[in-house]
């Protein structure tokens, strides 16, 4: 595949018209599921991510039990109609990577110091999927995570830079990830700035790599007002 | 309290004097040895020391389908297996999702670069082409498994051969290869930020990153790991130490290459 075959940079406005630090629009619902402990819905660009929150309970089978702390268990799974080839259903190695650097993440900022032996469990179902689904999931997560009310030192979010055309962009495309030059999602906790996750791939220069970690903070911190005006809306009027 | 809390402890406490458990410095890493071609039946293999950590890469070429989104492009696929006989806490059985992520860190470090000249492993295309399997076997683990493996891969594609005869393709030829990215990989446990961590550091870990450098000195992956987190600083901190050791570690093969090529001649 020729890398250059499409242009993805036009007048300094992207495929989609958006500006290159521009985030895709989000909305977030917060509480939408009944039997779970807490629950998200998050709609950003074309991804639908539904997000589900059981615990924290006793982790099961015993023996995984830790007793000094909980476990964040998150789970991220695609649904077989999410993606333009039928998804075979069931873990696979990427989703199963997700699951895992998804966890770790969530970890970071769970007080599981608090619940001794116990799981608390993330549910991350991909319904559509339009690039950035790791993201979108920790994004909701998060905000389930709250709903539950689990006690977090910080609300994450996660958003991801990348390169296309030479210039660095801000949440990427389907298009602009199949044909860009670089993919950075990261995970932060907005308050700190301490980064939760990070990962990339493709080329990207030093400079290039600080500049967008830099531009990639802002975004998150944008995405981390849709988070907290969501959960305001729902639970705004119970603080007086 | 556990014992990896006493652990803990024990080398947060020497960090702050500067030290870690096996006396290197924190941007020291683990002397690297390197043995290429060592299993026959293999296309290509090295095994790759590091330190105590020992891990054997091998390559397998067959032919197959391409996939379709890439019908002109041979194929690579990457697995690891973490087996029992490599550690007490390693279990057989199909890979778990440590086994996952290392295998999916190196393919990704090796597939960004474009290590692997994939275009030229086509024979048909939708129809034919080449399949390079790449295998990570660890025998012995003492830490690190990211460079280890990363590095114990490039050498084996290094040493590749296209198995044509045996497919009555035409002659054996080398595999073509492009720009290797080296991978450094550091943790952080208490304050402390140490490269090339070796197991009691990885077993104390807070968090993890691995990040993969080219010729340029250009990012071409990276992997945080670990419930912890880094601050931007430390991340640029970790840039710069990364930049250094790679070259170092990029010298060191240069001329252990070179070397190689003139016994050969010789």
């Amino acid at each position: 595949m020729n890398k250059n075959e499409i242009q993805l940079i036009k007048k300094g406005k992207r495929i989609d018209g958006r500006r290159p630090d521009e985030i895709r629009p989000i909305d977030i619902q917060v509480g939408i599921l009944n039997r779970a402990d807490g629950s998200c819905y998050l709609e950003w660009g074309g991804n639908k991510v539904i997000v589900a929150v059981y615990g924290p309970r006793e982790l099961l089978p015993k023996h995984l039990q830790d007793s000094t702390c909980a476990k964040v268990n998150a789970t991220y799974n695609m649904a077989a109609f999410s993606v333009e080839d039928r998804k075979r259903p069931g873990p696979d190695r990427r989703s199963r990577e997700i699951s895992k650097v998804t966890s770790e993440a969530l970890s970071g900022v769970v007080f599981t110091e608090q619940f001794p032996r116990a799981t608390i469990d993330v549910y991350i179902e991909v319904l559509n999927a339009q690039a950035g689904t790791r993201c979108a999931g920790i994004t909701a997560a998060a905000v389930a995570l709250a709903d539950a009310g689990i006690p977090l030192r910080d609300i994450p979010v996660s958003c991801a830079v990348g390169k296309v055309d030479d210039t660095l962009v801000i949440d990427l495309t389907k298009e602009e990830d199949n044909y860009g030059q670089a993919d950075m999602p990261i995970a932060i906790a907005p308050r700190t700035e301490e980064i939760l996750l990070l990962q990339m791939d493709g080329h990207l220069t030093m400079e290039e790599f600080n500049t967008g970690l830099e531009l990639v903070i802002d975004a998150c911190k944008k995405v981390s007002e849709i988070q907290k005006k969501a959960l305001l809306n729902k639970y705004g009027s119970s603080l007086g | 309290m556990s014992i990896s809390t006493i652990k803990k402890d024990y080398l947060v406490k020497l960090s702050k004097e500067g030290r870690r458990v096996d006396d290197r410095k924190f941007d020291e890493y683990r002397p690297i040895k390197i043995k290429k071609g060592i299993i026959g039946m293999a296309e290509g293999s090295a095994q790759v020391e590091l330190g105590n950590t020992v891990v054997l890469a091998g390559i397998k070429m067959l032919l197959g389908e391409p996939y379709p989104d890439s019908p002109d492009k041979g194929v690579l696929v990457t697995a690891a297996e973490l087996i029992p006989l490599a550690s007490p806490t390693f279990e057989s059985g199909p890979p778990r999702e440590n086994a996952i992520e290392l295998a999916r860190v190196v393919d990704r470090g090796i597939r960004e670069a474009k290590v692997i000249q994939l275009d030229k492993l086509c024979i048909e295309p939708n129809e034919k082409v080449w399949v390079v399997f790449m295998d990570l076997h660890i025998l012995d683990y003492d830490g690190n498994l990211f460079d280890a493996c990363s590095l114990a891969a490039l050498s084996a594609l290094n040493t590749t051969i296209i198995p044509n005869e045996r497919f009555e393709l035409g002659k054996n030829e080398p595999l073509p290869l492009d720009e290797s990215p080296i991978s450094c990989t550091f943790v952080k446990y208490g304050d402390a930020i140490v490269i090339d961590p070796s197991l009691d550091e990885e077993e104390v870990a807070d968090a993890r990153l691995t990040i993969s450098l080219d010729k340029e000195g250009s990012v071409r992956a990276i992997q945080k790991g670990l419930k912890g987190t880094f601050t931007v600083k430390e991340i640029e901190t970790i840039t710069k130490i990364a930049q250094e050791q790679v070259k170092k570690i990029r010298k060191f093969l240069g001329d252990k290459d070179g070397k190689n090529k003139k016994e050969k001649k010789g």
